[in-house]
């Protein structure tokens, strides 16, 4: 087995050093009851890598990969260029093959690029500090919400109708079993929902997305506005990163947490994970934060260096009374996000929103001229939702057919509502061609 | 998994100005040390207008951006390719890797991780497929996730599995729920969970977040939990005991059948940390225990890449009774192919994340899991086994083991031996780091004094356990015969030495700062 460096020799040697006959010795506290002595039936035996990679390719020939065909599939999860040198970059050894920067002195590659990814995090969504990372952006929602509570000492969220619905769905989970209550707002379709009249004294918290799911984009400064007057906190989430390229942040608009889907800069679409959560805030509420914290610090010599910080909030240390039972962030994924903005910089990521922006108006221009296909959005950034004649599901799989991935019917994330049937979301990107724009546009002609 | 800093006192620097080796004084005119870059911030160094990525002119159109002012400055630096590539190859040489070295970190099972894994992971056909698109073009994707279920059932013996979370810390809050749900649905208002005391921190935290109280559990001394202690707690207020097994101490919990039975007579369920897994695939499953719910860290046992602290996954296993409550989103076999349940239904207890899992660590764990077989799995996890007993046995009469007998697939110490030496655990791990060497994971579990957990894994050839093995031996030597200025000044050629972690939780700089906002806030 390639992966395994002991030889018989080496077994025996090391048996005999330890004093017993068998490895099966060492494993005398088993009860007899659960002892196998052969390995587990039905399973197939050791493969060489050659093998494998047949087996492996075999299944993911199965799947039809978005960049071989015009794809408008978004909702939370964008196919954006990665510039080969992120792929390059956090493939080496002692990137991928690290752990948690417990060891400090050994680990300044790992905590000084998180405590930029801090501060890009920060910068990126106009707030005062951010994490060093969460599993995903609908986890770190739900996460901002628990904190909300702890600040304000309160129990009960209200959820934007324009949330994804699987951000609502795991913070409703969250709501559910850890015992606060989360109050839905009917899905914003038009993006003029009001939530301010929702809000009360016992109100922890407002979570509004922007973009919304829908794709309406909108100024939130009078929302926060009503929260804060009414002792709550705004949390904004933001599932396409990139639209802060173009647009006023969170933090300018008076967030007090801002959580977000880190993916589309630097990640993969990956079928949905491993993603990357971000999670900023202002600093009078830092120490209410939930996850890993990297912070500066000095040496023996007094050299710059970086730790893992406010560890005091963690389970590893407070174990129950910690401020989240979060252990590790997404590392990997983190690193392909820094250094995929490092390579942008402020005027290539400015000129790639813009370039998204203007593809996406470029296609809801086209898509509004087809008889069958109402544009919804007055404002939008990269994606938008339309009505169609007939069924968005239906509409979906006749495209795929024509290997065109046209969008996702609203249907297929809020379930049970009639009404949403014909509702569908198109996203564009930079790598959306004309040519894309023109067969999706044709194929809607021919089937509407 | 986490370490724990209890008893390691103040971490402020010390012995700053003590003499020590000749390789550390050697001054440069630029602080680098050879191949040992001294690297500054990215926002150190770029300047304004530069970019390493060319884009077109975006077409002239109207912009549809509502109300919503345009973005101002962002604070962006910006560089060309070579400068990121360097930035990041710099920063790279400064982090310790099992590429690199020996990283026997209790507790994390740090293996190797084949290449194999990662070209896969890659494959379009598995990374550039979008989790919204239409099933039937994701047919391959939804089979590799089935495939990869399937083994770890069979792994188990379990009769169910959650693969949706994202870590092993959200599959503990993910089986924790389902027990939950399920004393719910048969009205059963049950409020203490029995966490034992060497139990991961994970463990507590998650107990306690559901609401419950936390009721711990002293253990013997044997390393074990006190079946006599843990008679007492039970109780018909007792929802469930979270063991890890083998345990933190790295032993096998010889009682656990008796546990689940005593468990489940009191009406409670049992979850089990899968953390230690790795210790017994393929040997003992998990089911034959008792247990009702367990999560995989498919990063440890499966070991898609630690990738510096995630991302992770941690796919649950759920008894039959436990089965009905998993959360969205769910693979399922059928007659024409695979679907994907999205939507929580009946009596499933809601959904863990977005969208349907960690794709692309079920991609890596799933070529790890070909490539070994049934018959290398079980090699795997008796050679880890073998390893971390061939260290306890080597090292029994210089440290000072934690309890008697054989371990698991970790080797865990006291810190008897550095009694009287003036040497602390966490200075002999930092000795370990001048040379060469990851240290072990120090001060957990709580329940020994000052502990060292070893966990060499499967991939360590003999020849380096060998050498790893007289390193410790000799270092033990070195604190015994009153050298602990050694221990105390060290490490010392490491690319930081010790750093000040109480000024840097004292006052927290979570960030860079422009210099002139710097220069604002102090006057």
């Amino acid at each position: 087995m390639r992966y395994l460096p002991l030889t018989g020799n080496d077994r025996r040697g090391m048996l005999a050093r330890i004093g017993v006959g068998s490895v099966d010795a060492l494993f005398e506290d088993v009860p007899k009851s659960a002892w196998r002595s052969q390995p587990i039936e039905g399973l197939p035996s050791h493969a060489g890598e050659l093998d494998v990679e047949r087996r492996m390719k075999a299944l993911a020939a199965k799947n039809l990969p978005a960049g071989s065909v015009p794809f408008f599939v978004g909702a939370g999860a964008y196919r954006h260029h990665v510039p080969a040198a992120v792929d390059h970059l956090i493939q080496r050894g002692e990137f991928l093959t690290s752990y948690t920067p417990y060891q400090p002195e050994v680990s300044q590659g790992t905590l000084q690029y998180l405590f930029e990814f801090q501060t890009q995090v920060a910068l990126l969504t106009g707030m005062d500090v951010a994490n060093a990372s969460m599993y995903d952006g609908s986890t770190a929602c739900g996460e901002a919400v628990m904190m909300a509570n702890r600040v304000t000492r309160r129990s009960r969220a209200i959820l934007s109708g324009g949330l994804h619905p699987h951000y609502a769905e795991v913070t409703r989970t969250q709501a559910r079993w850890t015992n606060f209550t989360a109050v839905d707002a009917s899905a914003d379709i038009d993006g003029n929902e009001d939530l301010a009249a929702l809000i009360d004294g016992e109100t922890s918290c407002v979570v509004v997305q922007n973009p919304s799911v829908f794709g309406h984009v909108r100024d939130l400064s009078s929302l926060a506005e009503a929260c804060h007057a009414k002792g709550a906190l705004l949390i904004v989430v933001v599932t396409e990163i990139m639209s802060l390229g173009l647009l006023s942040p969170p933090g300018e608009m008076g967030a007090d947490i801002v959580v977000a889907e880190g993916q589309s800069i630097g990640n993969a679409l990956n079928f949905g994970g491993p993603y990357v959560g971000l999670f900023a805030t202002r600093e009078k509420y830092m120490r209410q934060m939930p996850g890993r914290l990297c912070g500066e610090t000095v040496d023996a010599d007094g050299r710059r260096g970086w730790v893992l910080t406010l560890s005091t909030r963690e389970q590893h240390i407070r174990r129950e009374k910690a401020t989240s039972n979060i252990c590790t962030n997404s590392g990997l994924c983190a690193l392909a996000f820094t250094i995929h903005l490092s390579l942008l910089g402020e005027a290539g990521l400015a000129r790639l929103a813009q370039l998204n922006h203007a593809t996406a108006v470029t296609l809801a221009d086209r898509l509004a001229k087809i008889p069958g296909i109402t544009v919804i959005n007055d404002s939008f950034f990269n994606e938008f939702t339309v009505r169609l004649s007939k069924g968005a599901a239906g509409i979906v799989e006749e495209l795929a057919t024509r290997k065109i991935l046209g969008g996702v019917p609203v249907s297929r994330l809020i379930a049970g509502k009639p009404a949403l049937d014909n509702l569908l979301l198109v996203a564009a990107t930079e790598t959306t061609t004309q040519g894309h724009i023109d067969a999706l546009a044709a194929a809607f002609e021919d089937i509407l | 998994m986490a370490m724990n800093s209890t008893g390691r006192g103040d971490t402020r620097p010390i012995d700053t100005h003590q003499p020590h080796t000749a390789t550390g004084q050697i001054t440069t005119f630029t602080a680098n040390r050879g191949l040992q870059i001294e690297e500054a911030l990215i926002f150190e160094q770029g300047q304004r207008g530069r970019t390493a990525v060319d884009l077109p002119e975006p077409p002239a159109i109207k912009s549809r951006l509502g109300s919503v002012k345009p973005r101002k400055d962002i604070g962006l630096p910006g560089l060309s390719e070579p400068q990121v590539i360097r930035h990041y190859t710099r920063l790279s040489q400064k982090n310790f890797a099992i590429d690199a070295g020996f990283y026997p970190l209790g507790s994390c099972t740090m293996k190797h991780n084949p290449r194999l894994n990662e070209a896969m992971a890659r494959l379009p056909g598995f990374a550039d497929i979008h989790p919204l698109q239409p099933i039937s073009t994701v047919q391959g994707a939804l089979e590799a996730i089935d495939s990869l279920a399937h083994w770890l059932l069979t792994l188990t013996g379990m009769a169910a599995i959650a693969m949706s979370p994202g870590a092993g810390a959200h599959g503990e809050q993910c089986g924790m729920i389902a027990i939950r749900a399920a004393l719910e649905a048969r009205g059963d208002k049950r409020v203490r969970v029995l966490v034992p005391e060497s139990a991961h921190g994970t463990n507590p935290a998650t107990a306690a977040a559901l609401g419950y109280v936390v009721d711990s559990i002293p253990a013997t001394a044997d390393g074990r939990v006190d079946l006599d202690a843990l008679k007492a707690k039970l109780g018909p207020d007792v929802a469930a005991i979270m063991l890890t097994n083998p345990n933190t101490c790295g032993l096998f919990e010889r009682d656990i059948v008796e546990i689940a039975r005593l468990i489940h007579e009191a009406g409670a369920l049992f979850y089990c940390d899968g953390a230690n897994f790795n210790a017994i695939v393929g040997r003992v499953r998990p089911a034959d225990l008792g247990i009702d719910a367990m999560h995989i860290n498919l990063h440890k046992t499966f070991s898609t890449p630690h990738g510096g602290g995630g991302p992770g996954a941690g796919p649950v296993v759920l008894s039959e009774a436990l089965a009905p409550y998993a959360p969205a989103s769910a693979v399922v076999k059928g007659p024409n192919g695979f679907t994907l349940v999205e939507h929580a239904e009946g009596e499933s207890f809601g959904r863990m994340k977005a969208f349907a899992g960690q794709m692309g660590m079920f991609t890596r764990a799933l070529t790890y899991i070909l490539s070994h077989g049934a018959d290398g799995l079980l090699q795997a996890s008796s050679d880890a086994v073998l390893n971390a007993n061939y260290v306890l046995a080597s090292l029994k009469d210089v440290m000072s083991p934690a309890f008697d007998g054989p371990c698991m697939h970790e080797a865990l110490f006291d810190d008897h031996f550095l009694k009287d030496t003036g040497v602390t655990t966490l200075d002999f791990a930092k000795a370990m780091l001048d040379e060469g060497y990851h240290p072990m994971t120090v001060y957990f579990p709580l329940v020994v004094h000052g502990a060292m957990l070893i966990e060499p894994t499967e991939s360590e050839p003999k020849e380096s356990l060998d050498l790893f093995i007289a390193t410790l031996a000799n270092l033990a030597a070195r604190a015994k015969s009153g050298d602990a200025a050694h221990f105390t000044g060290a490490p010392r050629l490491t690319p930081r030495r010790r750093l000040d972690e109480t000024n840097a939780a004292r006052k927290p700089v979570l960030r860079w700062r422009p210099t002139e906002v710097l220069d604002e806030a102090a006057e």
